[in-house]
């Protein structure tokens, strides 16, 4: 179970989190949605400890994010970047493996490779991939050997920022079905970050509306449609009107 | 009176930017040489960035060491005319590019080819969340990124300057026997009669300084580049500019101690 109790974070004068309490169950996937700009991104990064927090407290399962034993903490979870975040220099494989290819989870050379393409293969790319560079590929099978690499040490927890982000929309709906059944498969906690409505209604078991700095509304997907929060409503219409400025 | 205290608080201002800039340098370079002690270590990466400074600045440093051995001797020969000394072309040439020119313009031309890359590469990727990722890979990014190029760097330059110092010898010889008319065996006396063993060695410790320099600015800048395409551009500048200065303080004040007695 993740725990976030009144995080903050600004950047100078910038306010981004002003106090967010959530909670994410175990097993659980929990997407979270809201404006661009509205600190999304951030908040994941303060858990990863990619960003120091101003305030507030993290835990993992009871285990204080600020003082676990950062190589073990950070072996728990996979994230999945929003450009994919694919290292340029090194082949596909070597992108997914990257793990299994140094640290406490090294394996052979071999073993890791094969590993990466079961992982490619899972998420619908074809062995030939495996020896492709980054640059070679769309963006779409960029999303997906970096979803690959997400999965390939079997995490416990991972994290999705913008899976979807400038994918067309059959690519998008390709990626949130694979997110839903490796989510489930390994019964790992997942956080998803977007404003991509389809993607909530295809990931998420429960849901989260950060704006302003804090959660304004979280609740499970089936209650997202009914509920009489005004800033959820404004934001799953898109509407102009209501409670959040539409120019920020 | 505002006006007339606004260059002073220009001048300070940028003074006291610079003065920080070189200590969060420092720091830098301290926890890359702390990081250089302790395990995990990247063999493959550091022969990749060994390869990548040392080996592909051999063109560019050998070209630019053969042009100043060949003007020097002419500069020599020009000016040891006014007092009749222009034997001293061959002791001149070797002494002045192992001990100076040597070290300094492979090292700026180093700085120019490889911390401009370095920043370029390590900048872009943190604006495309590679450092990020790399973090939540459990993989330190100052290990894996900076901690084999500034030892590649550190121990290709002198090498690199070695070669130099032999290039630009030659092409004071080629130039002194085909153009000003020296006999070759007499070149080559003079030059190993007047070359002593701590002229080289010294111009090879100001090589690895100045290797050490170029990386630390490179990947200092690179990891600190500001968002977008102009941020990278930014740093990349910035690493050139800063290494290229830090090379020509840092040899004043080699040359001061190896040299002042």
């Amino acid at each position: 179970m993740i725990t976030l109790s009144g995080i903050h974070k600004a950047f100078g004068a910038n306010k981004v989190l002003r106090g967010v309490d959530l909670t994410v169950p175990t097993g659980q996937s929990m997407v979270i949605i809201g404006g661009s700009g509205t600190g999304k991104s951030v908040l994941l990064k303060c858990i990863l400890g990619l960003v120091q927090l101003d305030g507030g407290a993290i835990t993992v399962d009871g285990q204080d994010a600020g003082t676990a034993a950062r190589d073990a903490f950070l072996a728990r979870f996979g994230m999945l970047f929003q450009g994919g975040a694919l290292f340029d220099s090194l082949p596909v494989w070597q992108n997914v493996a990257f793990r299994l290819l140094r640290g406490s989870l090294k394996r052979t050379k071999e073993e890791a490779r094969e590993i990466a393409i079961e992982k490619l293969r899972r998420v619908g790319l074809k062995p030939a991939t495996a020896d492709m560079f980054p640059a070679e590929l769309s963006g779409g099978m960029q999303k997906r050997v970096g979803l690959a690499r997400a999965i390939a040490a079997e995490p416990e927890i991972i994290f999705f920022d913008e899976p979807t982000t400038g994918l067309d929309p059959i690519m998008a709906g390709v990626i949130n079905e694979l997110i839903r059944e490796i989510v489930t498969e390994m019964g790992a906690t997942a956080m998803t970050i977007t404003h991509d409505m389809s993607s909530v209604r295809a990931i998420a078991d429960r849901v989260a509306m950060l704006h302003a700095g804090v959660i304004q509304w979280t609740g499970p997907i089936a209650e997202m449609d009914t509920t009489t929060d005004p800033y959820v409503q404004q934001f799953i219409h898109g509407r102009a009107e209501g409670p959040i400025e539409a120019v920020r | 009176m505002t006006f007339l205290l606004a260059p002073f608080r220009g001048t300070g201002r940028t003074t006291l930017g610079a003065l920080a800039a070189i200590g969060r340098i420092a720091l830098f370079a301290a926890s890359a040489i702390s990081h250089m002690l302790r395990p995990p270590f990247y063999p493959k990466e550091f022969l990749h960035a060994f390869m990548q400074i040392g080996y592909f600045s051999l063109p560019v440093v050998g070209m630019t060491a053969l042009f100043t051995g060949g003007a020097l001797a002419l500069q020599i020969y020009s000016g040891g005319a006014r007092f009749s000394a222009e034997t001293v072309v061959p002791s001149i040439v070797a002494i002045g590019m192992v001990r100076e020119l040597g070290p300094v313009l492979g090292g700026l031309m180093v700085a120019a080819r490889v911390a401009s890359s370095i920043a370029a590469e390590i900048g872009t990727m943190k604006v495309t969340e590679q450092i990020d990722a790399l973090v939540t890979l459990s993989t330190h990014p100052m290990k894996y990124l900076a901690v084999p190029r500034v030892l590649a760097a550190t121990l290709a330059v002198p090498i690199l300057v070695g070669v130099g110092d032999s290039i630009g010898i030659f092409g004071g010889y080629l130039v002194g026997v085909n153009r000003l008319g020296f006999n070759p065996a007499n070149y080559l006396n003079n030059t190993r009669d007047f070359l002593e063993i701590w002229d080289v060695v010294s111009g090879l410790w100001k090589g690895a300084a100045f290797g050490f320099i170029v990386a630390v600015a490179g990947c200092y800048y690179g990891m600190n580049s500001g968002r977008g395409a102009q941020g990278v551009g930014r740093a990349t500048k910035a690493a050139v500019v800063a290494a290229s200065v830090l090379i020509l303080a840092t040899n004043y004040l080699l040359t001061e101690v190896f040299f002042s007695a």
